[in-house]
């Protein structure tokens, strides 16, 4: 996965949760996921399809998302309030919908899917195909984490080619 | 959150009503508490371009604020169809997909503007200012009892 396909997103989610929370975020670890990935607490989940396909997590510790929820909301949520995991779907939806902004001016086409709840314990790994990557960002409310996980659709890239010639 | 002068509506000093379209809940309640800021009213809320169809023939909003990807029926569809049978409807999309293509389908189908997620209340605030036009003034500071 080229650095270039991945810039956008970390620029994405750098703008919306530093616009969000109001306070400076700082980019840490990024990481290549080469065992399966774990889910660390809330995770929302946005699939994309068309030049590129794949999957983009945005994982929370339960706490953390917790405190980031109750930010936006300017009250203290309890753990199970539903509100929690619909923050961190919008927030999600932000990131990726700002991203693919960037990514379709440059001539990369997109259609995002609505936002899921990543349940399973384990997801994806690096694969021939699809490289996975972690990327902390580190808040004033706890770590955020967005996984990555995309591939070039080679029957999409071929048929522009092809249009191309 | 930061207060604006309260935009009213020219024609009788009421509230400017809002119609609130997005399938996120949160989204909805934080463009509620902006709208607040600026001295308006939710008509209504809908969580699909469908329902969104069905309330503003219910409520008659000044306003529409507009998400895209939704479930059931996409934003621009809702307001291809709103602006049909309403041609003097005032849809304002709202959306973090903001690419061009994507500005352009909603302006031609009959959107009035477009704001970016994640939302900026200063911008929205002059966006919602400049849609009203005449039909919309700024009276007083919101927020004191207005």
């Amino acid at each position: 996965m080229k650095m270039e396909l991945i810039q956008p997103f970390i620029n994405a989610a750098d703008a919306v949760l530093s616009q969000g929370l109001q306070g400076a975020t700082k980019v840490g670890n990024l990481t290549m996921e080469e065992q399966a990935y774990r889910r660390k607490g809330v995770a929302g989940m946005i699939a994309l399809t068309g030049d590129i396909e794949g999957r983009i997590i945005l994982d929370l510790e339960p706490q953390t998302a917790v405190r980031v929820a109750s930010h936006y909301a300017g009250t203290e949520l309890p753990e199970s309030d539903g509100l929690i995991k619909e923050t961190i779907f919008e927030l999600a939806n932000q990131v990726v919908g700002n991203a693919i902004s960037a990514l379709n001016d440059q001539g990369f086409h997109f259609r995002v899917h609505p936002p899921s709840l990543h349940t399973a314990e384990e997801g994806d790994k690096t694969s021939e195909d699809t490289e996975a990557l972690m990327i902390c960002f580190e808040t004033s409310l706890g770590n955020v984490f967005m996984n990555v996980a995309l591939r070039h659709n080679r029957r999409r890239m071929a048929d522009h080619a092809a249009v191309g010639a | 959150m930061e207060q604006f002068a309260a935009v009213k509506r020219s024609k009788d000093g009421q509230p400017v009503r809002y119609l609130i379209v997005d399938d996120s809940v949160f989204a909805r309640k934080n463009l509620a508490r902006m709208i607040e800021t600026f001295g308006g009213q939710v008509a209504a809320e809908a969580g699909d371009g469908l329902t969104a169809i069905s309330e503003f023939d219910r409520t008659h909003p000044d306003i529409v604020l507009m998400d895209i990807t939704m479930p059931q029926m996409e934003g621009i569809e809702a307001a291809e169809r709103i602006v049909q049978q309403h041609p003097e409807a005032r849809i304002v999309m709202v959306s973090s997909v903001g690419y061009q293509e994507n500005i352009v389908a909603a302006l031609q189908r009959g959107a009035r503007h477009f704001v970016q997620k994640p939302v900026k209340a200063e911008v929205l605030y002059e966006v919602i200012k400049y849609v009203l036009g005449e039909d919309g003034a700024v009276v007083a500071a919101a927020g004191a009892g207005a």
